[in-house]
């Protein structure tokens, strides 16, 4: 690794600290206004968004040009000295390249929108300087783990956003309800955690080091390919990666952390934070291509994350459960582009999916908020988030109902939408994959299968809410109405971006020139020499095939989502008081496969049984201190009464006992 | 500074000055009415703060040794000389100590209502034997101040102490009075057996540590005696008991100085005397995987025992016994990096189990409770409060940027090489820890204020605040910029791997040959 030169540097850490600490400053003021002066939304309404942008305008125009600086677009640059512990030193350092660019353009921008969103949709609340302190502190975090240049520093950020997610989704906290879900995405994030954790100690054992320019440069040479300790690092960072971005089996946190306001949603559980697995493993790319192992563990976790939680979208009725269980199913698609070793691929839909998601999201934000408000005005109790009480929707939301029907058409994988594109090099690669390894061909039937779930559960969703008869109520219905423009113009500008998301990486046969891909070559290109090295790149398809994959994903799409629209419109759906209960396999699905109930039963409540009755009970009250510690002193107390006993007066005795003992004290001494 | 330092002559009376103004303090507070006792206890010990600062830049972090060195003759007959000094390591366990006091009793202000004269003046003779016991260099010193010490707290939970306080004092007293005999016995036969082979009679640190050799017969004896007087005061698994019912009986200052520093007085000695003494006994296979086990044990029991507590001062007395097997683990792999860190949680338990001490003990003195059904929806009344108790939970918790982490992710990584199995299963820690802190913040600070008697709680006092923010200042800073204090200890760490080399066998890694 070549130093970059001293004003690079330095270009670099005044700027890479600004783009962090702006949204620190805005965490710190907000903080100050929510312990102090809560009333003071204006404040709030400035300062909240205003860092974001700001930070976002200064990644743009002075952390970017700087890269240009460093060798392949790299800059590190070491702030202080962290760890320091004997002649090697774990350093607060940051680092910048074409993936940690992409990655904050997306934190920024993304959450640049959101935030402004968040305003509209949350300035009623009594907590809003309170939100917006702790969304503020999670952008920050966000970016200190993607500009990390080393595993300690990512883990700091890697925590962090773990924190604000805890934070967020508890934010109406005395809901007992909401409390639970953040803290179970914050053991479910630990868990994973674990595994994040030995990965480093492992690394530390192999490398001597974490920062990644580092291990990304000496892999080749201080790993062998397919061997046990690249196994082990990998597959231990994939847990941790399966904890943050909710694969099979640590997802069970994600769709409870719905209970979140909608654009921590948005923001958190869809566009930034839950990308950081994948983001992770594109990082560490070179790792992972060694670990073939490892690889396609990534990749059939993925597909089967992919499909299972696509099962379980098919039969929810609330919107955000939806969008919830959509988030893993596309997540687990990114991890099978990564996994598979399509490093861009799997970025590409990371990019597209923060778009079209978090377009979703706060589409069903704005509907949601348009139904609070309906309820709220008839004081009615019914389900806000509900799509049985919806219907119709589309006629007093247009610009919402439009816009959510591109995000739509973008994650079903319509062309020309965004989601088209990613989704269909992600399926390609895979079955490109599936060439060589059969198993590959298996996660690529299962990504189709997933997709076509996807297209019927949106279908369903779109046409639940926004068509078919209103379900709402005819008083409520009169207060029904589009958000204000602070909310509706980041979903227009989102709207944009699912729409021409594609164009990021436009492949060759529609005249493309796949930008992305070049522009990721530096981080991917470790990766792809160490396939290489290996043997193990998979074949090119055949320009043959890959059209005939892309003509049976589109028709696949387009046919599900026909048939997912007319099944729901197909029969009258019944309110969600009058709904039927489930019953059959459907309602194993809307109960989630009960895997919650499982987890409960087969770990919960056993630990906590064990702990109480046992371990607490009868080990430490028990055993140790009523035999152990309370016994010894009834035995001494015993033996005190034995003694006193012996006091009885005569001095004889007393005179005996005397020389015994001291007869004894010298022999013991004698013999030492 | 340094230079400043330098010309008041501070390096050469400083220790004895740390050592006499507190006991001298002591008399005179307790000659004083109550509100006079706590105020002038609060300037005694804040003057005593300021002068031991003095010390943070006179160490010179260069030397591995004993720096400060003071020796005066006590009992010439019987090898006893009055000899202290200090190391890295000793270093913070001081500044620790002496920060620790005006905390304290400011803590204290508004919890102590009867004999506030005495009490505060047992505070300050606490003081000076834990200095005492941190700075000796004399075995027979060491014994004294480790004795003595006991006294005070015994007093402080005997007679400020909760509803069943005659029973953890007495418990705590025996416990710990049961170990430090076994001690004595040690001390006296080495130096015994030592006087046989070289004819000198001495209490000294560094002449027994120089013919250590000598007792080699009985070393597995001396190491087991010494072994368990430490191991109860950290306490290791299973020797715990005694911690919970002291500290839930104790006055709050007495749980912060509990668990602040007196835990910390039995993994300094196994840093300090047990493992440089016998090396050869302590990193034999048996006794590694004994310690190990126990260590690795103690963190996860110590965690799941925590969860079902339904005192919380009771679930953070556990959490200790959890964070001190990280200690063990640390000191028992012999790295520099887990050595290091093990001295970076003794610290960082410091702050942050002090802070939820004092938090807890805030909370009672309002409620008269610490039952956490009592609680719930507290966020809504106490922001304040339910701030700094979260930002101390989580630094207790081990999350990045925060005093708990650093420590735990040294001793992990510096563990991982010589035992990684060990420290593979001590790695599920951070999962409990998680789970039973959250947990208890959730029930504490969430859900619905439905309780009455909760509703009209006030939030933390001005002074209740200058409890609380030092140390979490300190806790940021340990978090973010330990390495001021990883420079000062790394020479002592050396050294101390230096002493326990003799004993250590050779790494055997993981299967990391593939690894060139």
């Amino acid at each position: 690794m070549i130093e970059a030169n001293s004003s690079v540097q330095s270009t670099v850490a005044l700027w890479g600290s600004l783009v962090i600490g702006l949204p620190f400053i805005g965490f710190l003021l907000n903080g100050a206004l929510a312990l102090w002066k809560p009333a003071s939304k204006t404040a709030v309404a400035l300062i909240g968004p205003g860092v974001v942008i700001a930070a976002c305008a200064a990644a743009v125009l002075g952390l970017f040009p700087a890269m240009a600086g460093g060798e392949d677009g790299q800059v590190v640059v070491t702030l202080w000295h962290w760890l320091p512990v004997g002649s090697s030193s774990i350093d607060a350092a940051i680092q910048i390249d074409h993936l940690s660019a992409v990655m904050v353009l997306i934190v920024t921008g993304v959450g640049s929108l959101i935030h402004l969103f968040a305003f509209g949709y949350m300035k009623e609340d009594e907590g809003v300087a309170r939100f917006f302190a702790y969304l503020n502190l999670f952008i920050s975090f966000m970016l200190v783990l993607v500009l990390s240049a080393s595993m300690p520093v990512m883990f700091v950020g890697w925590e962090g956003v773990a924190l604000c997610s805890y934070l967020l989704i508890g934010f109406w906290y005395t809901e007992k309800a909401n409390a639970d879900a953040g803290r179970k995405a914050f053991i479910m994030n630990r868990i994973g955690d674990f595994g994040f954790l030995v990965a480093m100690f492992l690394t530390w054992g192999a490398f001597g080091t974490l920062n990644f320019a580092e291990i990304v440069a000496r892999a080749p040479s201080v790993l062998t390919y397919g061997g046990g300790v690249v196994t082990a690092i990998t597959l231990f960072m994939f847990l941790g990666c399966a904890g943050k971005s909710a694969q099979i089996p640590l997802y069970t946190w994600l769709p409870d952390a719905m209970a979140g306001p909608t654009p921590v949603s948005a923001l958190i559980h869809a566009a930034t934070m839950v990308t950081a697995g994948v983001y992770l493993v594109a990082r560490t790319n070179v790792l992972f291509a060694m670990a073939p192992v490892s690889s396609s563990v990534v990749a059939g976790v993925g597909a089967l994350t992919a499909l299972f939680a696509a099962t379980i979208g098919l039969r929810q009725y609330d919107i955000k459960k939806v969008l919830a269980y959509s988030t893993v199913s596309q997540l687990g698609y990114m991890f099978v582009g990564v996994g598979t070793g399509a490093i861009t691929a799997g970025v590409f839909h990371l990019a597209t999916h923060a778009f079209f998601k978090a377009l979703l999201f706060l589409g069903a934000g704005s509907v949601i908020h348009a139904m609070h408000h309906a309820y709220h005005s008839t004081h009615s109790h019914d389900d806000a988030q509900d799509m049985r009480n919806m219907g119709g929707l589309a006629k007093h939301m247009p610009v919402t109902a439009t816009l959510m029907g591109i995000a739509t058409l973008a994650i079903a994988g319509v062309p020309p939408f965004s989601g088209f594109f990613s989704k269909d090099e992600i399926l390609a690669a895979a079955y490109a994959a599936g060439q060589t390894d059969p198993w590959f061909k298996l996660y690529w039937a299962m990504g189709l299968v997933a997709a076509a779930l996807t297209a019927f559960y949106m279908a369903r969703l779109m046409a639940m809410t926004f068509f078919g008869s209103s379900r709402t109520g005819t008083e409520e219905q009169q207060h029904l109405h589009e958000a204000p423009w602070i909310m509706t113009g980041p979903l227009v500008i989102l709207g944009i971006l699912s729409l021409a998301g594609g164009l990021l990486n436009l492949p060759a046969f529609v005249g493309g020139n796949a930008w992305l891909e070049h522009w990721l070559e530096p981080v991917t290109a470790p990766g792809q020499a160490a396939r290489q090295a290996a043997g193990a790149l998979p074949l090119a398809l055949s320009h043959q095939t890959e059209i005939t994959l892309i003509v049976l994903a589109v028709a696949v799409a387009i046919l599900f989502l026909v048939v997912g629209w007319r099944v729901t419109l197909g029969r009258p759906i019944p309110t969600a008081r009058r709904a039927p209960a489930e019953s059959g396999f459907w309602k194993v699905l809307n109960q989630k496969y009960y895997v919650d109930e499982i987890y409960d039963a087969a770990i919960v409540r056993p630990v906590l049984f064990i702990s109480r009755a046992f371990l607490w009970k009868k080990i430490d009250q028990g055993l140790i201190d009523d035999a152990g510690v309370n016994g010894a002193a009834d035995l001494s107390r015993a033996i005190g009464w034995l003694g006193s006993r012996l006091q009885s007066g005569q001095v004889g005795l007393y005179v005996a006992l005397f020389v015994v003992g001291a007869l004894y004290v010298i022999a013991a001494a004698i013999r030492f | 500074m340094t230079s400043f330092l330098n010309s008041i002559g501070y390096n050469n009376w400083i220790l004895s000055v740390l050592l006499l103004f507190p006991l001298v303090g002591a008399l005179l507070v307790w000659r004083l009415p109550p509100e006079r006792a706590k105020r002038a206890a609060l300037v005694i010990s804040l003057v005593e703060f300021l002068l031991s600062l003095g010390l943070w830049w006179a160490y010179d972090r260069t030397v591995p040794g004993m720096q400060f060195v003071l020796v005066a003759p006590w009992l010439p007959e019987w090898g006893v000389t009055f000899r202290v000094g200090l190391d890295g390591i000793s270093l913070f366990m001081v500044l620790l100590s002496t920060g620790l006091l005006p905390l304290s009793v400011l803590g204290s202000w508004d919890y102590i209502h009867e004999r506030e004269a005495g009490f505060y003046a047992m505070l300050l003779v606490l003081l000076t034997g834990m200095l005492g016991v941190f700075l000796a260099l004399d075995l027979f010193v060491f014994y004294v101040f480790w004795e003595a010490m006991l006294i005070p707290m015994y007093f402080i939970i005997g007679i400020w102490g909760g509803s069943n306080r005659l029973y953890a004092a007495i418990k705590f007293f025996i416990y710990t009075f049961f170990g430090s005999l076994l001690m004595l016995v040690a001390i006296l036969v080495m130096v015994w057996q030592v006087y046989r082979v070289t004819g000198t009679l001495s209490f000294n640190y560094d002449d027994l540590l120089a013919h250590a050799e000598v007792v080699r017969a009985s070393a597995p004896w001396l190491f087991a005696a010494f072994a368990i007087a430490f191991a109860i005061k950290v306490p290791v698994f299973p020797f715990h008991t005694w911690l919970p019912d002291a500290h839930v009986e104790a006055p709050t200052a007495g749980s912060v100085i509990l668990a602040g520093v007196l835990l910390k007085m039995g993994t300094y000695g196994f840093l300090r005397f047990a493992i440089p003494f016998f090396p050869g006994v302590a990193f034999s296979p048996f006794v590694t995987n004994l310690v190990l086990w126990c260590a690795v044990i103690g963190i996860i029991y110590g965690a799941l025992v925590a969860l079902v507590q339904p005192d919380i001062k009771k679930l953070v007395a556990y959490s200790s016994v959890s964070h001190l097997g990280f200690v063990m683990l640390g000191i028992w792999s012999a790295s520099l990096q887990s050595v290091q860190g093990a001295v970076l949680i003794m610290i960082g338990h410091g702050l942050s189990t002090s802070a939820l001490f004092f938090l807890i003990g805030m909370l009672y003195e309002r409620r008269h409770t610490r039952l956490l059904a009592d609680f719930g929806g507290l966020a809504r009344v106490m922001p304040l409060f339910g701030l700094l108790f979260t930002v101390s939970a989580l630094a207790s918790i081990g999350l990045p940027g925060l005093s708990g982490f650093v420590g735990e992710f040294l001793v992990l990584l510096g563990s991982f090489g010589r035992h990684p199995w060990a420290a593979g299963i001590a790695t599920t820690g951070v999962i409990f820890a998680a789970a039973y802190l959250l947990w208890a913040v959730q029930r504490l600070l969430y859900g619905r204020l439905d309780n009455p008697s909760n509703q009209h709680l006030t939030d933390l006092t001005a002074r209740e605040l200058w409890v609380i923010l030092p140390l979490v200042a300190g806790m940021i800073w340990l978090g973010l910029y330990p390495k001021p204090i990883l420079d000062r200890t790394e020479a002592s760490a050396r050294h101390y791997l230096e002493l326990a080399k003799p004993g250590l066998p050779p790494i055997t890694r993981l299967p990391l040959e593939e690894a060139r």
